[in-house]
């Protein structure tokens, strides 16, 4: 009787303490969610209304419509996809190369590249929004794109080199020896095989430029992407404004937390069962 | 023409020399083995002649063209890898139809060779599945399908067989015999495993540390290896070697002195007088006697192991230990002792210390070129 | 046999040429050297270098400055408090997401939700909860464990925001340790663990003395990250402390983009980056595993 009893307490202790967790991430998720979809009324009101009963969009329209919100949310969008398409072409090739090269250089290559990840993007954005007045592209998506490029690539070389290296080098070889040329194998083999991964990286790629804020605020002062904007605003604003940025900053993150999971661990070279 | 050769080719990496000066040459049509231990240099080779490594110096020919230089889509060769290298992305048909499709053949032509080539391997009920839906056997069918698809003129093997389990690994051995006759391609294979060698092969050639050791038929190096080297790799039990003096004893000719004993040499061994040799002979050439008797070699039994077929004794005589087979009925007790008498005709002698084989005047070397 | 002798064309040319690899990385090394290795060239010239001349008073300008002092002390307290707080709760995260048990998926999937939430958000968020007319003090006001509205985010009482920014920060970026922590779990082959077991080890045993040593190399990454993350928190403390509370970075962005001083801005982020990388090189020291004890 007493050898059951232990088994099951420590299986009972796990779950009371995964549940505990998962109340402590879902809860704010769910209030976010709920205070942006609260009528204008229910905003300023107290107590709260802690079950979703009255919802309404008129937060998030007070929001949207709020001057210049929409522009930084498109601005948002724009930089991000120039950001991922930039940081992609660049990057995946040198992916591949340390994923499938042992070339001198290459320890070194892959050392800096991880030793970039460790330098704050406050150290780097001071001297490019010096740099960008003198080359006249100051408060502009471009620049903000070229710094949000920076901090990407060396995310996407590391991925990348994870997701070829998983894919085998003797496909590549086999399709050689069926009639690619090097660059035929890559085409027909390898990408299509590193394309699931390839995407969750892109993906990651634009939530990383979608959430900077930092260089984003640096860089502009009328063409603010949408961080930039909600921070320049945050002062003395009022509680919807807050409600709903918080939302629309924070719901393309989770949602797409939520269809790349199983991507993440390919990544990140393991893979979650 | 599907000929190949191989001249005075090198490759290293970094310090390491994988194949060093190899020559061969492989008749159209033939059925080499390169076999060896790992780490001997035969899937590099392999590989340069597939054109996936660049040879440091030397040339390599296909069909009278050198290809030294050529990417491996212009060698007209096709491939097996160990690990079959299956397309995950495509379904099996696909897979069969990669080469053809690169060599921009006709619709109906890619159809009509995908067919036949699944047939022959017998997966033509398999064309529509994924490599993911099917097993690693069919899978290493699949690898052949696709190799042999293309009628290239050169076939390469890389250990095809190595990742199946003993069973589909031996039904295998027969079946992909039996295909590559009836095709009369040109193979080029390669194994560690020297039953699969053994087996399949119109020549082996035995490599160690990147370099050619023997190149014969599989009878040839079974009977004749050419060193202590061959004799320990080939052949299940591996060849025993002792130490051995030949003396002319007074009056009745050389004798042979082991560490267990003596027995006379024989006509065989009358240019070795007066030297230190490794006796070489194989478990099979030694035959048991209960008795003892004139000319035969005292052995104390170590381990009986009955193997069905026949029985494999380990015995101790004076410093050696032998490996003897014996009748399967023949059952004697650890401990006890037994008598060996060595049959003259399958002892082959080496030199202990270059290991290579000694020319004697009985049984010479087969080594011509079986086709 | 006579060989046809193959011309040396271009194509045979670019066969033998090994620069390939080179090739690929050059556009990414090319980058990064222009846009990051030049700019931190830069940077350090702003700081150390006025017009021209070679000078400490961004430096000196730095260290007077009022908001100095409170910015270093709220920064170290910030990253002494978050990091290893967040540790412990990232390896009990992970440690169930790695139990067998049933469910193990669905709580991995809810822990690993904050993964890409920006601080901005989270500020925000935790703001919406903590805010006197906010959520918490309904549901607590509700369910009677208070009756008045408790002033969380109160600047006049400090720890109080302290702690709301340190909720804040948890909340968003455990996950991101939680990751490599899981990783790493599932990099220790169970065989050890299960080998502890039959020699007698209890689950707080296996832990400290199994799973914790081998996971000292996730550790030592994720130790590098999140204290140079939390080196850089910035938007975060503006959400939910407005003007009241400042960091290093917080002090560095004002620099720039309200009183237009890159200098003295530049000053500041050499302090964070020479923080930074000392403790990343004391991360990397004291977290070393000899290699000895390294199975390879």
């Amino acid at each position: 009787m007493s050898g059951r009893f232990i088994t099951w307490l420590p299986r009972l202790g796990i779950y009371v303490v995964g549940l505990v967790l998962s109340l402590f991430v879902l809860a704010p998720l769910y209030v976010i969610t709920l205070a942006a979809f609260s009528s204008e009324e229910d905003v300023y009101a107290y107590p709260k209304e802690l079950l979703p009963r009255d919802l309404s969009t008129e937060t998030l329209s007070f929001f949207l419509n709020f001057a210049g919100m929409t522009d930084a949310l498109w601005r948002s969008v724009f930089v991000a996809l120039i950001t991922l398409a930039i940081s992609l072409v660049i990057g995946t090739p040198a992916g591949y190369a340390i994923a499938r090269f042992s070339f001198r250089g290459a320890d070194t290559v892959r050392l800096s590249v991880v030793a970039t990840r460790a330098f704050p993007i406050v150290i780097l954005s001071i001297p490019l929004a010096v740099i960008f007045i003198r080359w006249g592209i100051d408060d502009t998506i471009q620049g903000v794109a070229i710094a949000h490029t920076a901090l990407a690539l060396p995310f996407v070389v590391l991925t990348t080199a994870s997701v070829f290296a998983n894919v085998p080098a003797e496909l590549e070889e086999a399709a050689q020896t069926l009639g690619c040329s090097r660059a035929g194998a890559f085409v027909r083999v390898a990408l299509p095989l590193a394309l699931p991964g390839l995407a969750a990286s892109a993906i990651f790629v634009f939530i990383i430029s979608w959430n900077e804020v930092f260089a984003a605020s640096l860089l502009t002062l009328q063409n603010r992407t949408l961080p930039a904007e909600v921070l320049s605003l945050l002062e003395g604003a009022p509680l919807n404004f807050r409600f709903a940025g918080g939302f629309l900053l924070l719901a393309p993150s989770v949602i797409v937390i939520l269809i790349i999971r199983r991507y993440l661990f390919t990544m990140w070279g393991r893979v979650v069962r | 023409m599907a000929h190949v050769r191989f001249e005075a080719v090198r490759k290293t990496f970094g310090k390491v020399v994988a194949v060093d000066d190899v020559d061969l040459e492989v008749e159209d049509g033939d059925f080499v083995v390169l076999l060896g231990p790992s780490g001997c240099g035969k899937t590099t080779l392999l590989r340069c002649l597939a054109g996936l490594e660049k040879v440091d110096s030397g040339r390599v020919l296909i069909g009278g063209r050198d290809a030294t230089d050529l990417p491996p889509r212009r060698r007209r060769i096709a491939m097996v890898f160990q690990s079959y290298a299956v397309f995950p992305h495509l379904n099996v048909y696909k897979n069969i139809a990669f080469g053809l499709r690169m060599q921009k053949e006709r619709k109906a032509v890619i159809r009509e060779r995908v067919e036949s080539s699944a047939k022959l391997l017998h997966i033509e009920n398999l064309l529509d599945r994924y490599p993911s839906q099917i097993s690693g056997g069919q899978r290493q069918r699949v690898a052949v399908a696709r190799a042999i698809a293309t009628k290239a003129d050169v076939l390469l093997m890389d250990e095809p067989l190595s990742n199946l389990d003993a069973l589909l690994r031996m039904e295998m051995r027969a079946e992909l015999k039996a295909l590559l006759r009836e095709l009369g391609s040109t193979t080029i294979y390669v194994t560690h495993d020297q039953v699969e060698a053994l087996s399949m092969g119109d020549r082996i050639a035995v490599m160690n540390a990147g370099r050619i050791v023997q190149l014969d038929s599989p009878l040839a190096v079974y009977d004749h290896p050419s060193d202590t080297f061959v004799g320990g790799f080939v052949g299940t039990p591996p060849m025993n070697f002792l130490s051995a003096e030949i003396v002319a004893a007074d009056g009745a000719g050389p004798v042979v002195n082991l560490s267990g004993g003596s027995f006379p040499a024989g006509d065989s061994a009358d240019s070795l007088t007066g030297r230190k040799l490794v006796l070489g002979i194989r478990a099979e050439s030694i035959v048991v006697e209960r008795q003892p008797s004139d000319g035969l070699i005292e052995a104390k039994v170590i381990v009986v192991e009955p193997l069905g077929s026949h029985n494999l004794l380990t015995v101790k005589s004076g410093e050696d230990m032998l490996k003897v087979s014996t009748s399967p009925r023949l059952f004697p007790e650890p401990d006890s002792s037994v008598w060996l008498r060595m049959d003259p005709n399958h002892i082959r002698w080496m030199d202990p210390e270059t290991g290579a084989a000694v020319d004697s005047k009985v049984a010479a070397p087969q080594n011509a070129v079986a086709q | 046999m006579a060989t046809v002798a193959q011309p040396v064309t271009l194509g045979r040319r670019l066969r033998r040429w090994e620069g390939l690899p080179y090739a690929l990385i050059l556009p990414t090394v090319a980058y990064l050297g222009l846009f990051f290795a030049w700019p931190m060239v830069q940077a350090f010239e702003l700081a150390f270098r006025i017009e021209g001349d070679w000078t400490l008073s961004p430096f000196r300008s730095m260290f007077n400055d009022t908001n100095f002092n409170q910015a270093l002390t709220f920064t170290l307290l910030l990253v002494v408090v978050i990091v290893p707080l967040q540790f412990v709760l990232a390896l009990v995260m992970a440690l169930i997401a790695n139990a067998k048990i049933r469910g193990r998926g669905l709580f991995l999937a809810i822990f690993i939700l904050p993964l890409a939430i920006s601080d901005l958000a989270a500020g925000l968020v935790w703001q919406t909860i903590l805010t006197e007319r906010g959520y918490l003090n309904t549901f607590l006001t509700k369910v009677g464990i208070i009756d008045q509205d408790y002033i969380w985010l109160d600047p006049t009482k400090p720890n109080n925001l302290l702690i709301a920014v340190v909720v804040a920060e948890i909340w968003r970026s455990t996950a991101f340790v939680m990751v490599i922590f899981l990783a790493g779990l599932q990099g220790i082959p169970h065989e050890y663990t299960e080998a502890a077991e039959v020699f007698g080890a209890g689950f707080f045993q296996r832990v400290r003395r199994i799973i914790l040593p081998m996971l000292k190399p996730a550790i030592q990454v994720a130790l590098l990250f999140r204290i140079i993350f939390a080196f850089e928190a910035f938007a975060v403390i503006i959400a939910i402390t407005g003007r009241a509370k400042t960091t290093l970075a917080t002090e560095a962005w004002r620099w720039q983009a309200e009183y237009f001083d890159s200098h003295i801005a530049a000053a500041y982020s050499a302090l964070i980056l020479v923080l930074s990388l000392v403790s990343a090189g004391l991360v990397l020291f004291l977290f070393r595993t000899p290699r000895a004890q390294m199975m390879r």
